[in-house]
């Protein structure tokens, strides 16, 4: 028994529990219940020695279900908290669908970060696309059910490329242990190709600032933390040093900035910044030395609890106020002081400000990179500042106060409990340097880091001023125009350029479909010449006509 | 000492005794009229019959092939049942839907039959359940045109039971007696043909003097009347149009009886005859599979899955997918290796259970609301959210979604078809399955987004239906996450039937 309860991965519990969730009352008691998952999540592995549990054989292939080790640990650990933040925040909720829907994506990440080799990696990995998406259907109308769709075939797609990448890595080296790869063929290519859509590289990432303001208030919190950290997870896992990751994370890193500075809806803001944060581990993973993956992986540990705090305010105030528009909000910090004070922290995290989680994990990044990277990304740490601080900042600090109700006492309970966790982290970077892979000290708090982080934030205030001075801020535009339009015609002209053979394809596209789709009905649909039920004497001519067909093959 | 006689009087008879107790109790459901007793001895008999078929398998994977000759007679003059890896595989599979249908039955069957006349089906259930069997067992090959008749007129009456509620059933059944008695015609002329070229009836006997006589036209006559005539029976497109209706309109428990059973035992039978009987010795049989059969499987899975997506009725869409699901399993029989034949036997369980589960759910839904067309479902996945799931589990089966049994069988075929270098069959299954994608997501679409109707009266679904439904259902995931015993059960039928290839990996 002990065996069998050991070799089973913690993702199993969340599973377990959403099983029966169904069964049980739907009220407090099963919220209060629910919160008990997580911890009992992280406790079945929290005290386990390393190793490697749950190798079974299936179809001929060697698996394994459940590793352990430090950086899998970690992870299995940041998870745990997150699901945890995500279902105290989601107290109130009474929808089971999207209960049992936040357990199992938690769980699918749970055995994603813990599978030992790529199948379980692929079945998980699915299993948190197919999972999360309810969590955007959940916020109902066509809006929502679009975006959930246009995200579902993303997260797929990922999934497919994935299997494709593993099945070719299989035939060509005889191995499915999901160890670190080098990008010298097809399937390490293919694999990389699926870990960077679900991370949202440049490019590969739309579907992040797409779907998750079109989440609900409680969804959002969930999706931020899961999908993108286990694809810097499985990053981290699958290709540390990889050189190409740090150009990529770079220009991952910077961007976002604009789009996000552009959005008006706040949480669309936000999932741009997020999408920027997400650089910065990528460049920690690309250079791959022990300090920067412990800065990427430590980053990614602190990101999953500020930005959930994030989420949950923005959450707080949509739910409150009625609307999350950043033309339609301000002075919310009069009706929401709670959630203002929370915020503030979080942007802070975000900004990377001494004194937060933000900034003991990222200086680790930093410090391992070259001056050129390092000047890049103090640019990219400026921008960050304009749009968490200053932009979101000022919805709460200034203009007239919006009507609005503060959050409910288990929301603050969650943005507190992140907030403080955010602090601490901040305050006694030891606490979490501790937990990180490699035992490498390091000492954020010196000279230079704290420096250039404050000029950096400096400089990220004054610009934000100079512009709001100069009215360039572009809070009533959406971001691509705004880029456009401020980067001169130039790349308007391309943008257009690059759009008119895209139509003429997607016309042509969907003219095809069109005839298609109606030919092959008015063929297969039920009144269609396939379908329709024939009378009897055509049935019977058919036998005849393949008995004949069978007997004159006799004479060939 | 009367148990340790009993004991040893049931394992001496096994083979005949697993198709006379269905058989024996058909008359008794008769001569007792009471709907209630005759449920009981129906229901009795069925788990009566599915303990010795399994004992049967165990028996037979144990110490290999069982013969017995009726009434003392020796084959090839007697009669003989033969119990082999192959059709030990496929009985448990007969007589387990058997005895998940019959309590499904109990609930469902007061909407489609008065009081009075369930003896009536009850007996008949009882009599295709033997006829099934019997075609499976028997080593005789006019005993299994003999059985197949049992069994289909049995069907034939089945199908009608459902003109109670539905008329069109009558018509239904009526296509399907006049399609399937000109498919049994075929058969018997086939084995006519067989028995004039040979001078025996015996399946073995038939195989040794086949193998060693010259090919000539009678046989290959015999080959084409037989493969027509099996075709029809299990659906093989073109032959596929009594389908549809019959598997539509019946009594749900019916349906999902011979959807699980009926199709698959006339592909046992199928390659019963093209692997022991003909052996394929002739260059012309071979050339038969490939030129015939496995174009019309490739050409039935698309088509009929496409027909699956633009039905309106949920019955419906399901019927032609069993249309498209008979398509791989003959793909799987003419690829003509030990792993596309295990690939097949694989299918045949998975599918029967998978499509023997879904069927009950479906019914249920149907119970409930008293329609089975999409157009009037919207919606009810927020109603009957636990049906729906059903459903959706085991329209993930269709699809072949990983760790559900529908993934272990098209994994089969497209590791089978890989291996013999067939890369574009794989390719095309792999393919396929997005159709079986767009037939389950439009029922998804529609049950869960769809706007539900607030006036909808919901009846309640009695549990004699829930209980079958999901243990069926049950079975079908269990046999996605542990499919070894089916694998190795297939593996070794297969190996036995081709025992001059090498041995079945995976």
């Amino acid at each position: 028994m002990d065996m069998l309860f050991q070799s089973l991965s913690p993702a199993f519990i969340y599973l377990a529990a959403a099983l029966v969730l169904p069964l049980s009352p739907n009220g407090r008691v099963r919220a209060l219940v629910l919160l008990a998952v997580p911890v009992a999540a992280f406790a079945s592995f929290a005290a386990m020695p390393y190793g490697e549990y749950g190798q079974i054989r299936f179809l001929g292939l060697a698996l394994t279900l459940f590793r352990l080790d430090a950086l899998s640990w970690l992870f299995g650990l940041a998870f745990s908290i997150a699901a945890f933040l995500a279902l105290l925040y989601a107290l109130h909720l009474r929808d089971s669908v999207q209960q049992a829907a936040t357990l199992i994506y938690a769980g699918a990440a749970t055995g994603a970060v813990f599978a030992g080799d790529l199948v379980t990696l692929f079945i998980f990995w699915e299993a948190t696309a197919l999972s999360s998406v309810l969590l955007i259907w959940a916020k109902g109308g066509e809006a929502s059910y679009k975006a959930g769709m246009r995200y579902l075939v993303v997260q797929v797609g990922s999934g497919v490329l994935l299997f494709a990448g593993l099945a070719m890595l299989w035939r060509e080296t005889g191995s499915l242990a999901f160890e670190a790869m080098t990008l010298e063929s097809l399937a390490t290519w293919t694999i990389l190709a699926a870990f960077a859509i679900k991370a949202a590289f440049p490019l590969l990432g739309g579907w992040l600032a797409d779907a998750y303001p079109r989440s609900t208030v409680t969804g959002a919190v969930t999706l931020a933390a899961f999908t993108t950290k286990l694809a810097i997870y499985a990053l981290a896992r699958g290709f540390p040093g990889c050189d190409i990751l740090i150009p990529v994370g770079v220009a991952m890193a910077l961007l976002p900035l604009p789009y996000a500075l552009g959005a008006d809806d706040l949480r669309k803001s936000l999932a741009y910044l997020l999408n920027s944060q997400l650089g910065f581990m990528v460049v920690g993973i690309g250079i791959g030395t022990p300090l920067a993956i412990n800065g990427a992986v430590g980053h990614a540990f602190a990101h999953i609890i500020y930005d959930g705090l994030m989420f949950m305010a923005l959450g707080a105030v949509l739910a409150g106020a009625g609307t999350i528009k950043e033309s339609e909000l301000g002075g919310l910090c009069k009706t929401m002081p709670w959630t203002a004070g929370f915020i503030l922290i979080g942007a802070l995290s975000f900004a990377a400000l001494p004194l937060t989680s933000g900034f003991v994990t990222k200086s680790l990044t930093f410090s391992a990179a070259t001056p050129l990277v390092q000047d890049l990304l103090y640019a990219a740490s400026a921008g960050v500042f304009m749009a968490a601080v200053m932009k979101t900042g000022r919805v709460f600090f200034t203009g007239t106060p919006v009507i609005s109700a503060e959050a409910p006492l288990a929301m603050r309970f969650a943005m507190g409990l992140s907030a403080l966790l955010s602090l601490g982290i901040g305050l006694v970077p030891g606490l979490l340097y501790r937990l990180l892979p490699f035992d490498t000290p390091y000492q954020p708090y010196s000279l230079h880091p704290v420096l250039m982080q404050l000029l950096a934030s400096g400089a990220g205030c004054l610009i934000w001023l100079a512009l709001a001075k100069l009215g360039w801020l572009p809070h009533e535009l959406p971001g691509m125009p705004w880029l456009c339009r401020k980067a001169g015609t130039t790349g308007a002209a391309i943008a257009d350029a690059a759009k008119r053979p895209w139509a003429r394809f997607a016309r042509w596209r969907k003219r095809l479909l069109d005839t298609g789709l109606s030919r092959t009905f008015r063929m297969a649909g039920p009144d269609g010449p396939l379908a329709r039920t024939l009378p009897v004497g055509s049935m019977a001519l058919w036998v005849v006509v393949l008995l004949g067909v069978t007997l004159l093959l006799t004479y060939l | 000492m009367i148990a340790g006689a009993t004991a040893g009087f049931i394992a001496k008879h096994l083979p005949v005794l697993v198709v006379l107790v269905p058989l024996m109790a058909a008359p008794a459901c008769l001569i007792t009229g009471n709907r209630h007793a005759t449920w009981a001895i129906a229901t009795l008999a069925s788990w009566t019959s599915f303990a010795l078929t399994v004992a049967l398998f165990i028996r037979v994977a144990g110490q290999g092939p069982l013969s017995y000759s009726l009434g003392g007679w020796a084959a090839p003059f007697g009669i003989e049942y033969r119990a082999d890896a192959l059709n030990a595989f496929i009985l448990p599979l007969i007589a387990g839907i058997a005895s998940f249908a019959l309590p499904y039955a109990r609930g469902s069957i007061g909407r489609d039959v008065e009081p009075r006349q369930q003896n009536l089906f009850y007996s008949a259930l009882l009599l295709c359940l033997a006829g099934l069997l019997g075609v499976t067992i028997t080593g005789d090959v006019f005993n299994i045109f003999v059985f197949l008749e049992i069994s289909s007129l049995a069907s034939y009456v089945l199908v009608a039971a459902g003109g109670g509620r539905d008329r069109r059933a009558f018509k239904a059944a009526f296509d399907y007696l006049i399609m399937g008695t000109i498919g049994a015609s075929f058969f018997v002329i086939g084995i006519g043909f067989l028995y004039m070229a040979t001078g025996t009836l015996n399946i073995a006997d038939l195989a040794h003097r086949l193998a060693t006589a010259p090919a000539d036209r009678t046989v290959r006559m015999a080959y084409g009347f037989i493969l027509v005539g099996i075709g029809l029976k299990l659906a093989m497109m073109p032959l596929h149009q009594w389908l549809p209706n019959a598997y539509s309109y019946a009594p749900p428990a019916v349906t999902a009886f011979l959807a699980a059973t009926a199709t698959k035992v006339s592909l046992y039978v199928l390659i019963r005859f093209l692997y022991t009987v003909f052996g394929l010795d002739d260059p012309f049989e071979a050339q038969t599979l490939k030129l015939l059969v496995m174009p019309l499987g490739i050409i039935g899975i698309f088509a009929a899955s496409t027909v699956a997506i633009f039905q309106n009725d949920i019955r419906r869409m399901f019927a032609w997918s069993s249309i498209a699901q008979a398509g791989y399993m003959l793909t799987g029989i003419a690829l003509m290796t030990p792993q596309g034949l295990a690939a097949s036997l694989v299918n045949i369980v998975n599918h029967g259970l998978t499509k023997g589960a879904l069927f009950m759910a479906v019914g249920m839904l149907t119970l409930a609301t008293g329609t089975s067309r999409l157009s009037d479902l919207r919606g009810i996945g927020r109603t009957m959210p636990w049906t729906m799931a059903a459903i959706l589990a085991g329209g993930l089966g269709l699809i072949g979604v990983p760790l559900t049994a529908g993934f272990i069988s098209k994994w089969a075929l497209v590791s089978a078809a890989l291996d013999a270098g067939q890369w574009w069959l794989a390719g095309a299954v792999l393919l396929s399955s997005l159709l079986a994608l767009g037939y389950v997501w439009r029922i998804v679409e529609t049950a869960c987004f769809g706007k539900a109707d607030e006036t909808r009266v919901i009846e309640p679904v009695p549990l004699a239906m829930v209980i079958p439904a999901w243990g069926l259902l049950a079975v079908s995931l269990y046999a996605g996450v542990q499919p070894a015993l089916i694998m190795e059960g297939a593996n070794a039928a297969a190996r036995s039937l081709l025992p001059h290839l090498t041995g079945v990996g995976g």
